[in-house]
């Protein structure tokens, strides 16, 4: 499943960027908020992909399977904060998402999640472990939905190396 | 941290099976009862089954997305009941028929028109007594990289395409 380019994402053992992102037109979420547990961050290309298939519906699907790890998430694109508050509340999503606006992609820059010639973010995922270092990363063809076994897979070594 | 996409467990004893054993290509759904698409592949699954015959065994495991489709949940529930009376298939067709009028009294209606023992049937679907069973096959999809429904898996592979009969077809020649 690798691509070409799976070497420009950040690799585990790096520590993971810090960030700070508006998750609601007046709410900010940073990377420190999410200390002493574990985070998937999943950046995605943008909201209002179609329904069944769409990635932050199955990731909203598969909480309960997160929350077993302990694990949070938050999805990261360029969409603006009121785009996602949409998008948000027509998914029914229990999640943030958090919006890369201004300046658009600087985070996923930071990642190397960032797709220059569309001008916006890869599909790669991040397991981040309570320390904030990455412990997994995983960057997807953008055209196909990870799916989250490769999450839980990591969540899981995580689990079993403490 | 790359996604396997592999099914597991593999087919087994717990499974809602059609077709022989051992037929060379094993073709498992995760489907949602309520979900457009998966209507939209039930009667190519039909064709496929058609076009295969003993060739093909064929899988059916739960994948309701309950935030999205408030009546998947119920109607898989109300698959596995009609299973536990040894019409799991009828009432799986007959679902994907109706997908408009999943409410639970049509459920009901469906249990009556197979003529099943509909008080132990409504019984069990008040006490949500298959719901470990749907959550164990949506545990087991999310594990084998289900990335919306429906997905498809040929003999043991996430099938990543189009689900339309030729789509299916070729990708069941390129494993066969």
């Amino acid at each position: 499943m690798a691509t070409e380019d799976a070497n420009k994402i950040l690799a585990p053992g790096v520590a993971a960027p810090d960030f700070s992102l508006h998750s609601t037109p007046d709410q900010l979420v940073s990377l420190s908020d999410f200390r002493g547990a574990p985070l998937i961050v999943a950046f995605y290309p943008a909201d209002w992909s179609p329904v069944c298939g769409d990635q932050m519906a199955l990731y909203n699907e598969v909480l309960p399977e997160f929350h077993k790890f302990k694990a949070q998430i938050v999805g990261i694109s360029v969409d603006g904060s009121w785009c996602h508050d949409a998008f948000a509340q027509n998914r029914k999503l229990h999640f943030p998402l958090l919006a890369d606006f201004e300046p658009k992609g600087a985070v996923a820059r930071k990642y190397g999640a960032y797709r220059d010639r569309e001008g916006v973010c890869e599909r790669a995922l991040f397991v981040i472990d309570p320390k904030g270092t990455i412990a997994g990363s995983y960057l997807s063809p953008v055209g196909v939905n990870p799916g989250a076994d490769g999450i839980l897979d990591a969540l899981e070594a995580l689990a079993t190396k403490k | 941290m790359s996604p396997s996409a592999k099914l597991q467990p593999p087919v087994g004893a717990n499974d809602h099976v059609e077709g022989p054993a051992k037929a060379p290509v094993t073709l498992v759904e995760y489907g949602d009862y309520e979900c457009p698409y998966c209507g939209e592949a039930y009667p190519v699954v039909k064709a496929l089954q058609k076009r295969l015959g003993d060739q093909v065994r064929f899988v059916f495991r739960n994948f309701p997305l309950a935030e999205a489709h408030p009546h998947a949940e119920h109607a898989a529930e109300a698959a596995e009941a009609a299973g536990a009376q040894g019409k799991f298939w009828e009432m799986h067709d007959l679902l994907y028929e109706n997908q408009d009028a999943l409410e639970d009294g049509d459920l009901v209606r469906y249990a009556q028109a197979l003529h099943l023992d509909v008080p132990r049937f409504v019984k069990e679907m008040e006490a949500h007594a298959y719901i470990e069973r749907v959550r164990a096959d949506f545990s087991s999809g999310v594990r084998s990289g289900v990335n919306g429904t429906p997905s498809f898996f040929i003999n043991g592979a996430r099938h990543d395409g189009p689900f339309d009969l030729g789509s299916l077809l070729a990708a069941i020649e390129e494993v066969a």
